[in-house]
């Protein structure tokens, strides 16, 4: 079994290095010089321009500029943002747990909301129910983020008032980032103390849209995969057993079929881990939600390479190691796996 | 589910309650940092030289004219060559939780600010990166000769020559005047790098905080000069998203928003609960045409290309009416606008009789660059490229459209590799050789920002003989001069001059619009 995860873990390698050439290249690859960008209209004289460039390392060739940033990436130095002036990875650093948060959330909305419907759809196979549910997931899976986040806003904030339009707090309390998870700091001891569990209400009543617009897409593959896959179990032999020997159809289907039913679906939660940061990229810019998907988008159209490289080699990083934890926590449940 | 909400909405209306004091504003973006000397973009020029700093003199509340502000006068020497500015006295900077000033505004504070920029080895030059993007711009290094402090409350600059615009330059938000008492403190602790981005200033904002990508706060500085302003607390709700910030204000989430999206404008307009307030901008829309390149070094292809261009419909379709017709290069909100010239009237017959005249009965063929980003002098660079595309085709020019990515068509047109270019310009310090000499004279065909590359002696020397004068009566005179030269030679054909626009609550008083672009509360209050 060790050997097995050190295998895993050394094909990360050769992944890692190809992700961080891929970013390094395609950040170039996008037309613009960073420098002309940042002086606009105005220009500077020649001297200075090759002043600015030199200081940004984009006088160096471009192979001398890769090994400089994949020397210190290794280091753990991303190098310096062109916008701020300070380190990627500590901009990187204070904007994750806002995205994290509103990812975590927003799966769990999908989990909860997408497996009870899959569990409909496939046991009322073909009727009414299925046709609907199926014909909704398949819109939820196609529905454009931003359209979709705007609609959400339009309906719940500013008709209906329920629920704030943007941002992640009011403007009432500022919350002194502690984990930077909204929904834990505002529990602290000196928060409550203060201003008691409304700023926690606040927290939570700006998630509450962000959330369903991110956990969307997720929610309808979730949907489908648990359908499918009840399907296949729900035609197995100990099913009709377990309805022969009388067992209430709840429990046929929660404890027997379900079970069995999941292992795909864990998977596959597993997996949306990457949709839910591509979903990031355009909920945050929506619904002005300060975490790095809004943060990447600034960057790009700054030109901030250091920023861009960075910040893209992270998820990449990210994503890669989950799927990796999957084919692990894949390999505990099914020992045939591990080969 | 429904407790939920229900406490949900008790909760926003107990915000409504408390939140009377303080005034939301809904920025479009995240600052850079706090300090207006380096980070020099607008929005982090509203978040700091705006609140925060104040500066020697600095623009009246709405217009462009100078007024005395951490001086309370100045005296130019008769050659004018030095400028003596008397400092207000009793100017206390904001006492914070991570600075408490033991001492009030003087002339170090001023010495330290202009050094900073200005000398390479002062300690402080290379903190955040070392660049002072506009104080070059703007040529303050080769301009200023000497600053001295000739007693605790008077500065003395020398000149190396005289420079009309030098006042209207100390109002330019990278002129602001910084404590150098808290920036001796942060060198002694090695903290350097805070300066930037933990302001301490004079203004009447004191900054409180800034979490990133969400909000920046301020508190009223109640012992501020001039009395301090007139909301307890200033928040700016950052908010990318135009039709979410216009969300947001109907909400009443936000007092004030910034950039409303043109489609939204009707809606607000006809909301009770808001209202919208406009104003012209300080720019110019434009098209170059390349006097170096055939046939355009023919004044006569110039005045046909004027004739041949439908101006006002560009402003019906691409603007959506939210601009004015651009006859002259300087905004009409600029003093010594030239009221009086003429524009070249829209005209397909007179261009192609014109263009007869120039030898080129049969017109020829040219290419037209279209602007590749969305600007406030031009919202659409490529469908106005299509109009003019249009226009063109009828007196015989076939346009071909060209575009790049936008640091490239701006380095492309430094090096006037173009014919026919869109550009624009938005103005700096409210005074006009930021417009003529900037975008016409003889020294900008070099320096890349004359993309008509038009150098004509005797408008260059109105432009050159203006510079050296200080009465703004002279100075006007000229000026109006080079803007008659500038309509016959016709090196562009201007286009528009944007309209700026804010939306509001309707109980938000005080507003002005900024014609240099900024957002400014001092004045503002909430009824």
């Amino acid at each position: 079994m060790l050997r097995f995860i050190l295998g895993k873990f050394g094909d990360l390698i050769p992944t890692l290095i190809g992700i961080s050439i891929l970013s390094f290249v395609l950040v170039r690859l996008v037309p613009g010089d960073p420098v002309m960008l940042m002086l606009g209209e105005r220009g500077a004289d020649p001297a200075l321009y090759e002043e600015m460039k030199r200081d940004m390392g984009l006088d160096l060739p471009m192979w001398k500029q890769y090994l400089n940033f994949a020397t210190d990436a290794v280091q753990g130095d991303l190098g310096t943002s062109i916008v701020s002036k300070r380190p990627v990875v500590q901009e990187f650093f204070d904007r994750f747990p806002a995205t994290l948060e509103l990812g975590v959330v927003a799966l769990i909305f999908a989990i909860l909301v997408g497996i009870p419907l899959g569990i409909i759809a496939a046991v009322k196979r073909n009727s009414f129910y299925d046709y609907f549910l199926m014909g909704g997931s398949l819109l939820g899976y196609s529905m454009p983020i931003f359209w979709w986040g705007l609609v959400l806003i339009l309906i719940f904030s500013v008709n209906l008032g329920w629920t704030p339009v943007s941002g992640r707090m009011t403007v009432m309390y500022y919350i002194e980032p502690w984990t930077g998870f909204m929904l834990i700091d505002t529990l602290t001891s000196e928060v409550r103390e203060l201003d008691g569990l409304a700023p926690f209400w606040s927290a939570l009543s700006h998630l509450i849209l962000p959330a369903i617009a991110m956990g969307t897409i997720p929610l309808a593959v979730i949907a489908r995969m648990t359908r499918s896959s009840m399907l296949e179990v729900l035609g197995e032999d100990y099913i009709r057993t377990a309805k022969a020997k009388g067992l209430s159809r709840f429990r046929t289907v929660a404890v027997h079929a379900l079970r069995n039913a999941l292992i795909p679906i864990v998977t596959i939660v597993g997996l949306m881990f990457g949709s839910i940061i591509t979903g990031a990229i355009l909920t945050e810019t929506i619904f002005s939600w300060p975490g790095i998907g809004r943060w990447l988008v600034a960057s790009i159209n700054a030109r901030d390479y250091p920023v861009i490289q960075g910040g893209v080699l992270f998820i990449a990083t990210m994503i890669v190691l989950i799927n990796v934890l999957v084919d692990l926590a894949y390999a505990v449940v099914n020992p045939k796996m591990r080969g | 589910m429904r407790i939920l909400f229900a406490l949900l909405l008790t909760l926003a209306l107990f915000q409504n309650s408390a939140m009377a004091q303080t005034f939301v504003y809904c920025s479009e973006g995240s600052p850079s940092a706090f300090n207006p000397q380096i980070f020099t973009d607008g929005t982090s020029n509203n978040a700091s030289s705006h609140t925060v700093y104040e500066r020697l003199v600095n623009f009246k509340y709405g217009e462009t004219t100078i007024v005395p502000e951490l001086a309370e006068s100045w005296k130019i020497s008769k050659d004018r060559m030095t400028y003596t500015f008397k400092l207000r006295k009793g100017v206390k900077f904001h006492t914070t939780e991570f600075f408490t000033p033991t001492r009030e505004l003087n002339a170090d504070d001023v010495l330290f600010s202009v050094n900073r920029q200005r000398q390479k080895e002062h300690y402080y030059h290379n903190v955040s990166g070392g660049h002072y993007d506009y104080f070059n711009g703007m040529d303050m290094g080769a301009i200023i000769k000497d600053v001295k402090k000739l007693d605790d409350y008077t500065v003395e600059f020398t000149l190396t020559r005289p420079e009309a615009p030098f006042l209207a330059n100390l109002a330019m938000s990278f002129m602001s005047i910084l404590s150098k008492e808290y920036a001796d403190k942060l060198a002694k602790d090695d903290k350097k790098d805070n300066f930037d981005n933990f302001p301490v200033g004079t203004g009447p904002f004191v900054f409180l905080r800034y979490i990133k990508d969400t909000q920046i706060r301020y508190k009223a500085n109640d012992s501020h000069w001039d009395g301090g302003p007139k909301v307890k607390q200033l928040v700016f709700s950052i908010t990318p998203d135009a039709s979410v910030r216009f969300q947001k204000l109907k909400t009443g989430e936000c007092h004030l928003i910034i950039e409303p999206s043109p489609a939204d404008l009707p809606a607000m307009k006809s909301n009770k609960d808001l209202k919208v307030v406009s104003g012209a901008s300080l720019n110019v829309g434009y098209l170059a045409m390349n006097t170096e390149k055939k046939p355009y070094d023919n004044v006569l292809v110039r005045r046909a290309i004027n004739h041949a261009l439908n101006k006002r419909a560009y402003i019906e379709a691409i603007y959506m009416g939210h601009a004015e017709p651009a006859k002259n290069p300087l905004p009409p909100t600029l003093w010594s606008y030239n009221k009086k010239v003429k524009d070249y009237d829209y005209s397909p017959e007179k261009a192609k009789a014109l263009l007869k005249k120039a030898g080129m009965a049969d017109g020829f063929e040219t290419e037209l660059w279209t602007l590749p980003v969305t600007r406030p002098y031009n919202p659409n660079g490529k469908k106005m490229g299509e109009m003019m595309q249009a226009d063109l085709a009828k007196v015989g020019i076939k346009a071909k459209l060209v575009s790049y990515d936008w640091p490239t068509y701006l380095k492309k047109s430094r090096e006037g590799l173009h014919s026919l270019i869109q550009l624009g310009w938005s103005g700096d310090n409210g005074d006009p050789d930021n417009f003529l000499a900037v975008l016409l004279s003889c020294t900008s065909v070099e320096s890349g920002s004359n993309v008509a590359r038009w150098c004509h002696k005797p408008f260059d020397k109105l432009i050159d003989e203006a510079k050296l004068l200080t009465a703004q009566k002279d100075r006007e005179k000229l000026y109006m001069k080079a803007q008659i030269i500038a309509k016959e030679q016709a090196p562009w054909m201007p286009i528009a001059h944007s309209t700026i626009f804010r939306g509001m609550r309707s109980n938000v008083q005080g507003y002005k619009i900024d014609p240099l672009g900024g957002d400014i509360f001092k004045q503002v209050s909430l009824k």
